[in-house]
C-alpha cells in the first residue's frame, strides 16, 4: 500500500469512529470535540482527493467558527443533559435497524452503480491541469465568472443568517444602566454645576 | 497487495457518515443540540460525496457546490443555535418534547 492509501484508511477510520462517538457520547461537550475530530479528518480526505481550498475552508469555517459556536452554546445552556438521554436505550434498537437498512441500501447502490455514457461529455467545468493552475486559483476563476450570482446569493444567505441570529438572541433588558450618548452631549453647565457660597470656618 | 483508492472507497465512507448521522437523530431525539450535530454530520457526508465525484470526473463544479453547501450549513447552524438559545431563555429546557407551543 502506498502512502495515500494508508492516509485514506487512517483518515476515514478516524472520521467514522469519531462520528460514532459524536452520537453516543454522554456529554455534549465531548460530542462537539469529537465532531471537530470528524471535520479535521474529513479535511484530510478532501486534501487527499485534491480539493485543498475546500479542505482549508472546512478547517477555518467549521472547526474555527461553527464548532466554537456549538461549544459556546453547549456550555452556556444550563440543562441536565443526563435527563435528555432518558430514552437512549429505548430508541437504540429502532435506530440501529433503520441505520443498518439504510447502510445496506447505500452500499448496494454503490456496488452496482456505474457512470452513464454521457457523463464525461456533460461536465460543466473541467479542472485544468494542476501543473498550470492551482486548485484555489481554478476555483476562484470559476466562482467569480460562471457562478458569481450564486456566490453573491450565498453571501446574502450568510448576511440574513447573521441578522436573524442577532435578532433572535438580542434582548432589551429593563432596569440596567447603559450609556446614553445624546444625554451626555446635551448636558450643560447649568444642570451639572452648582455654586455654593461657603462661609469661612463653617464648611459646606 | 496494491489497493487503488477510488470513488467507491470515498462513497462508502460518506455513506457510513450519513448513516451515523441518521442514527444519531434517532438516538438523541430529546437533545436538540446533538440533533443539530447529526445534521452537520450528514451535510459533511454529502460534501464528501461531491468532492469524491469532482475528483473522479475531474470537474470543478463539485467543489464549487461544496462551497455553497458549507455556506448554507454554517448559516443553518447559526440560526439553529440562536433558536435554541432563545427557546432556552423562554422555557428553561431544550427537550424536543417541550417544543410544542404552537400546538395551541
Amino acid at each position: 500500500m502506498d502512502v495515500a492509501a494508508i492516509a485514506f484508511y487512517v483518515f476515514s477510520a478516524v472520521a467514522v469512529g469519531a462520528a460514532a462517538l459524536v452520537v453516543i457520547s454522554k456529554n455534549p461537550v465531548h460530542s462537539v470535540l469529537w465532531l471537530i475530530t470528524v471535520f479535521a479528518s474529513c479535511a484530510g480526505l478532501f486534501v487527499l482527493s485534491g480539493a485543498e481550498f475546500v479542505a482549508m475552508l472546512l478547517i477555518i469555517v467549521y472547526v474555527g467558527a461553527v464548532m466554537v459556536l456549538f461549544l459556546f452554546v453547549v456550555m452556556m445552556i444550563d440543562v441536565d443533559f443526563a435527563k435528555l438521554r432518558a430514552g437512549f436505550a429505548k430508541f437504540l434498537p429502532l435506530g440501529a435497524v433503520i441505520g443498518l437498512v439504510l447502510l445496506v441500501e447505500l452500499v448496494l447502490v454503490i456496488g452496482v452503480w456505474t457512470f452513464g455514457e454521457t457523463a464525461l461529455e456533460s461536465r460543466a467545468a473541467v479542472a485544468p491541469a494542476l501543473e498550470d493552475v492551482s486548485n484555489t486559483r481554478a476555483l476562484g476563476r470559476l466562482i467569480y465568472t460562471d457562478y458569481v450570482l450564486l456566490f453573491q446569493a450565498s453571501g446574502l444567505v450568510l448576511f440574513v443568517a447573521m441578522v436573524g441570529a442577532i435578532v433572535l438572541t438580542h434582548r432589551r433588558r429593563v432596569g440596567i444602566k447603559r450609556q446614553d450618548v445624546l444625554a451626555q452631549m446635551y448636558r450643560d453647565r447649568a444642570q451639572s454645576v452648582e455654586l455654593k457660597n461657603v462661609k469661612p470656618g463653617q464648611g459646606v | 497487495m496494491p489497493v487503488e483508492i477510488g470513488l467507491g472507497h470515498y462513497l462508502t465512507v460518506a455513506a457510513m457518515l450519513f448513516v451515523i448521522g441518521v442514527f444519531g437523530i434517532f438516538l438523541n431525539r430529546k437533545n436538540v443540540i446533538v440533533i443539530l450535530m447529526s445534521i452537520e454530520l450528514m451535510l459533511l457526508s454529502v460534501n464528501l460525496n461531491l468532492i469524491a465525484f469532482a475528483a473522479h470526473l475531474n470537474d470543478l463544479v463539485g467543489q464549487v457546490f461544496t462551497l455553497f453547501i458549507l455556506t448554507v450549513a454554517a448559516a443553518e447552524a447559526a440560526i439553529g443555535l440562536a433558536i435554541i438559545v432563545s427557546f432556552f431563555r423562554v422555557r428553561g429546557s431544550i427537550d424536543v418534547a417541550d417544543i410544542n407551543a404552537m400546538k395551541g
